[in-house]
């Protein structure tokens, strides 16, 4: 066992060529499944690596740890349901973020008390010891308040996802100012603990990176989610990172900065498919304060259509292509096993079928493609914006569930709209539109959508599933 | 510390790189896989758990009893944990799905 010891970092390193070839694999549904393996073949050479360089008279606690570890996550991967996934993978994160700042706290506390024990005695017993150096404190304060803004901010994005009570948005003139306070108050204390030691300037900083992770992404709008989830993502990334700086650990670093830079190129997709920049949507606040008047002056009086499922259900029959375009609506009623229904049906009719998912449709990036991949949905049936647009003016039908700001033509032909510039789908092109939708309320973003007004949208009103088994039922009484 | 940050800066390009090639579509599972990698902290972890000696109650030096430093090291094993089985475990749960299916149900 010498043996790994001493070679320990050639093993970091294979995992850390294993963790790149984890997200290689990625690039499609079939080389994905062989880059999970490696992912975890990486990871159970890290920690058996670890065993071995980490040896001690408490490593039952790691082993215990680890068990219940495993118990908890195996129990929650295998029952969480898909429509529950954005929440889950925000409080994933915000696990990631905890663990820094244990691991940051008990490197400062271990440090201390080595430094009280002294270099000679532990000299003496063979040990050598070299209190941290500023670049090492540096380096923790860091991990330490990046995990710590992560913990919290996570914590919120995820039971605002969850719609928990407690996740309340908070909006007004003073979140800017309080935000702008406890950030520079953090930084304050961060540097008086990098200059001087001082234990309570560190405790401070980090209460003070809870708190502003929290009021940091509190102001933020649930349909702002997916680029929030993303930035945590990259965040958890960055600090691991910083552990792996203090700790000297290369496969750390390599592992921290692939996810840092993972999510930080999620979050830029995101931010792009929504035509805003980060900043504004981090620190815009949520847009629908911006739109709310427009949208109450110019939905007083305008005619739409409204039909059945039934009608519904007869036109599609007779189509000869209809376009899906899922959102969250589909996800929040669960209705992807009846859309799947649906478009089987429709298939067997001798209609096209196919999908069509604008990059933020949802909570979290690629959110209608795991839902619609959990119902069976066949992976090449379903396609991205810039693959799908074109196609729109040849299509018969297009059957919006649960979308809307995603298909809001404003985006193209309105300046005065806060979308203005979004890439959208292109729905109004199609010869029909049908949009199942609750009621006439507006999206997210507190706009009203000229489509639904369009001559050739027909609203069906109702909860996602049922009318779509309507549909269904309707297609199949027809009895082409 | 030049090494150090050789390594941090090639590996942000070589994720750069990576992730630009995934397809959009597994933007899920991409999510749920990099928490399970930044798990890879549990590494920190496990070596905080077992970072003797601290300083024992006597004065004397503590190579074995649970301690302040033992325990936090022992409760971030624990969180690590859970992201690193639930997340592969989940991300394998996902991929299975987006697997091309036999096609029994299309007529």
């Amino acid at each position: 066992m010498e043996f790994i010891r001493a070679y320990a970092d050639w093993f970091y390193l294979i995992g850390a060529v294993l963790f790149i070839l984890t997200l290689r694999g990625l690039s499609g549904p079939k080389t994905a499944i062989v880059g999970n393996r490696y992912g975890m073949i990486a990871m159970a050479i890290a920690v058996l690596t670890t065993f071995f360089v980490a040896q001690g008279p408490v490593v039952w606690m790691i082993i215990a740890a680890m068990i219940a570890g495993a118990v908890v996550g195996i129990a929650r991967a295998r029952t969480v349901p898909m429509t529950q996934m954005p929440e889950t993978v925000a409080l994933m994160h915000s696990l990631v973020g905890l663990a820094a700042v244990l691991i940051a706290v008990a490197a400062i506390i271990h440090n201390n008390s080595l430094q009280v024990i002294g270099a000679e005695r532990l000299a003496a017993q063979g040990l050598n010891f070299h209190a941290m150096s500023k670049v090492h404190l540096f380096e923790l304060f860091v991990g330490c308040f990046v995990g710590a803004i992560t913990f919290t901010a996570s914590v919120f994005a995820y039971g605002k996802l969850a719609a928990k009570k407690w996740a309340k948005t908070i909006s007004g003139a003073w979140v800017k100012p309080v935000q702008a306070l406890i950030f520079i108050a953090m930084l304050i204390c961060g540097f008086t603990f990098f200059s001087t030691g001082s234990m309570s300037a560190f405790w401070a900083m980090t209460g003070l990176a809870l708190v502003f992770g929290w009021v940091w992404i509190a102001p933020v709008g649930g349909g702002d989610m997916p680029v929030v989830v993303s930035l945590l993502n990259s965040f958890s990334g960055w600090a691991a990172a910083g552990i792996g700086f203090t700790l000297e650990n290369n496969m750390l670093i390599v592992a921290g900065s692939l996810v840092g830079s993972s999510g930080a190129i999620l979050s830029y997709i995101m931010c792009k498919a929504m035509n805003r920049s980060i900043i504004n949507v981090l620190f815009g606040g949520a847009m629908g304060a911006v739109a709310a008047p427009t949208a109450v002056g110019s939905q007083v009086q305008r005619n739409y259509r409204s039909g059945s499922a039934d009608d519904a259900g007869f036109l599609m029959s007779n189509a000869d292509s209809v376009v899906i375009v899922p959102g969250y609506g589909m996800a929040q009623g669960r209705a992807q096993n009846a859309v799947k229904e649906l478009a089987n049906l429709l298939k067997e009719q001798g209609v096209t079928v196919r999908f069509a998912i604008h990059p933020v449709a949802g909570r979290m990036p690629g959110h209608m493609n795991v839902l619609l991949a959990e119902a069976d949905v066949p992976y090449d049936d379903i396609l991205e914006m810039d693959e799908i647009n074109a196609d729109f003016p040849a299509t018969d039908v297009v059957l919006v569930i649960g979308a809307n700001d995603v298909v809001n033509p404003a985006a193209k032909d309105d300046p005065s709209s806060p979308i203005y510039g979004m890439p959208i789908l292109e729905a109004h092109k199609a010869r029909t539109i049908m949009v199942i939708k609750r009621s006439m309320a507006t999206g997210y973003a507190g706009l009203d959508n000229d489509l639904f007004y369009n001559d050739k949208t027909m609203m069906i009103f109702g909860d996602a599933k049922k009318v779509v088994e309507e549909m269904t039922k309707a297609i199949n009484g027809t009895g082409h | 510390m030049v090494e150090t940050i050789t390594i941090f800066v090639l590996a942000i390009f070589v994720g750069y790189y990576v992730v630009w090639g995934v397809t959009p579509a597994l933007h899920t599972p991409l999510m749920a896989v990099t928490n399970a990698l930044s798990s890879i902290i549990i590494v920190g972890a496990m070596i905080q758990t077992v970072g003797m000696p601290v300083l024992g109650l006597e004065g004397n030096l503590d190579f074995q009893s649970i301690n302040i430093v033992s325990v936090l090291g022992a409760m971030a094993v624990f969180l690590a944990s859970i992201n690193i089985f639930g997340g592969f475990a989940v991300t394998a749960r996902m991929l299975d799905m987006f697997k091309p299916k036999q096609k029994n149900k299309e007529g």
